[in-house]
């Protein structure tokens, strides 16, 4: 984007007046980024989120080995203490664990299910979540009624309980996981987005998109949706967070992923029976990995909360 | 001519926890294929309702519970939700006050017309992409090529109802029903506004309803006017007959209240009191709390007077009128 303003000659329009001259490149996005930048520790969990997400996707190939393939691992290596170099060569940053895996390739690993559990699980809880809430404040009456009083319902038990009880029925793996965290999500984001859409949907550009004889659909989605975002993106953001630390807590409790496509939570729980035997790193390393990843996302997300929200517009 | 649109006895009501709201209850009119009918009330008189009611986009709690529409002599009261949707932005297309506040503000100009071109016609997005440039070169947006790029932020509010218009005329309606388009601009924008719409609907030969609280600018644009007062029509006619020989004193008192009418140094005129809440309408003439040629006479329902040439007045002593009793 260039910073210079492109100036043209007055247009005059058939009427005589003079025209706002042609605009520069449109960007809506351009002051919320600027405004989300002023906070430098926004920017540096901003960084670090994405430094987690790019070592997610490349993890397999960052990964000194692959700690699941039985054949690279040794266990002759087994829990070796961080910074150990094994008789047979390989360097063991973090150390090794119960069965003489690379702690540092195992968390790349981990990382990865983590983050890719969190963010599917989100998205499709937004999927669900904002047309539900859209077409609740959208139609009003009977429907409204009947989908709130069922996010009611979903928000009054615990998020931890329900998944539990959804998994102990439908078993271990990893579209198990997603599905229980997202019966357990979806409610959030439709109590939100209802609330935006229907102050929303009282505004006058739906009325003047009815009178145009556009569709329902066309309206809920192509009108409606785009103004609700605000909020969803905050809320989204902060349940990507929670998701992840939902999935934690079912792995480490045995619920959540097989130990064939092992999370941050399996590593914890992995190596929480010998921490108090001052094999420390088996879990640690993974906690304050965990940590670090849904400490930033939340800086993140409560960054744009007070960037989006317009109540504390200057 | 033909007639376009005839309204019979409209009623819309709202059923509120407060009581029946009658906004509209019963009004007729009859518009012709190009003409304009100026719609007058002060704020809550039923003018936006009654427009409202024509394009079937009332909602729940209000109802259209009587009456007919006819649109090229189709009843549109109780017609199928599929095809109002057909009718509206095709053959009835709206604009409303302010501009501000009807474009979509996440949406692209382009997107906006496109849709609303696409949501009626089986044409191709880039063919639909130029018919939208072309009508906002016709309602004055200056190099529309680029314009229908931007967001309606963009836009100063006049060159917004430009937009808003143009949006309104992408299917060539028949007819246009105008919420007081004019009212949320600057005076210079309104003057350019309103012969701008004087100007395309006289060169498409489109109908339309321009509904206001402003005789002064109905007076210019309108070929005839309405005078809407507490849900119902008190005074019908010819502009220039309505504007120039008000047989309501109602008429009369929004007439003195322009402040233009008025003597310089002298106090304007103004309606004493407000507009009747239309819950607890007074048996009789609903203006006579407020009139001041009211008379005992006022206390019964008023009739329906010709007062002249289609010219009628809803009043038991219409103004500057010999009329046998």
């Amino acid at each position: 984007m260039s910073d210079t303003p492109t100036v043209a000659p007055p247009v005059t329009t058939p009427s005589g007046m003079i025209a706002a001259t042609p605009l520069a490149t449109p960007s809506r996005w351009r002051p919320v980024w600027d405004e989300f930048a002023e906070s430098r520790t926004a920017l540096i969990a901003l960084w670090v989120c994405v430094l987690l997400l790019l070592a997610a996707i490349i993890g397999p190939w960052l990964a000194p080995q692959n700690p699941y393939d039985l054949t690279e691992i040794s266990f002759f290596d087994s829990r070796l203490p961080p910074f150990s170099v094994s008789p047979d060569g390989p360097f063991y940053l973090l150390g090794t664990d119960n069965q003489g895996r690379d702690m540092f390739s195992a968390m790349l690993y981990g990382l990865r299910t983590s983050l890719f559990v969190g963010v599917a699980s989100g998205g499709l809880a937004i999927a669900v979540g904002v047309s539900l809430g859209l077409i609740a404040a959208y139609a009003g009456g009977f429907v409204d009624a009947l989908i709130m009083r069922i996010v009611d319902f979903m928000l009054g038990f615990p998020t931890i309980l329900v998944a539990l009880m959804m998994l102990a029925i439908l078993g271990q793996g990893v579209e198990k996981v997603i599905l229980a965290l997202v019966v357990v999500q979806w409610a959030y984001f439709a109590r939100a987005v209802r609330a935006t859409a229907l102050s929303e949907r009282s505004k006058e550009y739906i009325e003047a998109a009815r009178s145009l004889g556009l569709s329902h659909t066309r309206i809920v989605f192509g009108h409606l949706a785009p103004n609700c975002m605000p909020p969803v993106i905050v809320i989204g953001t902060m349940q990507v967070a929670s998701a992840i630390s939902a999935e934690a807590t079912l792995s480490f409790l045995g619920l959540g992923l097989p130990i064939t496509e092992p999370s941050l939570g399996l590593l914890i729980s992995n190596g929480f029976n010998v921490m108090l035997a001052g094999l420390y790193w088996i879990s640690v390393f993974p906690g304050l990995l965990l940590l670090t990843l849904i400490f930033a996302i939340n800086i993140v997300g409560d960054r744009l909360r007070e960037v989006l929200n317009p109540r504390n517009a200057r | 001519m033909s007639t376009l649109l005839e309204v019979r006895g409209l009623k819309t009501h709202f059923d509120t926890r407060a009581g029946m709201v009658k906004a509209v209850d019963g009004i007729d009119f009859t518009l012709n294929e190009g003409e304009v009918l100026g719609l007058v009330g002060e704020s809550g008189s039923g003018k936006t309702v009654a427009s409202f009611s024509i394009l079937g986009l009332i909602d729940p709690p209000g109802r259209v519970v009587e009456g007919s529409i006819k649109f090229k002599g189709e009843e549109l009261v109780g017609a199928p939700v599929g095809r109002m949707r057909q009718l509206r932005g095709r053959d009835i297309a709206m604009v409303f006050q302010d501009p501000m506040m009807t474009l979509t503000p996440v949406l692209r100009i382009e997107t906006q017309m496109v849709e609303t071109i696409l949501a009626h016609e089986k044409v191709s997005k880039k063919a639909a992409r130029d018919r939208a440039i072309n009508v906002l070169a016709r309602v004055g947006i200056p190099s529309p090529q680029e314009r229908i790029r931007a967001y309606p932020h963009q836009f100063s509010g006049g060159m917004r109802q430009r937009v808003a218009i143009a949006i309104s005329l992408l299917h060539n309606p028949a007819l246009i029903l105008a919420d007081e388009p004019t009212t949320a601009l600057d005076v210079t924008i309104q003057g350019q506004i309103i012969a701008e719409m004087q100007k395309l609907v006289a060169e498409t030969g489109t109908a339309m309803v321009w509904v206001s609280h402003d005789l002064a600018v109905v007076e210019t644009i309108a070929d005839t006017v309405a005078v809407m007062y507490a849900g119902r029509i008190v005074e019908h006619g010819p502009s220039a007959e309505v504007i120039g020989h008000p047989a309501h004193p109602y008429t009369e008192g929004l007439l003195n209240s322009i402040p233009s009418r008025t003597t310089p140094g002298q106090r304007l005129n103004q309606i004493p009191g407000m507009a009747p809440s239309v819950l607890h309408l007074p048996p009789g003439c609903p203006f006579a709390p407020r009139c001041r040629y009211a008379r005992p006479a006022c206390a019964t329902p008023p009739p329906v007077r010709d007062v002249g040439t289609a010219h009628m007045a809803r009043c038991v002593a219409p103004l500057n009128r010999e009329v046998a009793q």
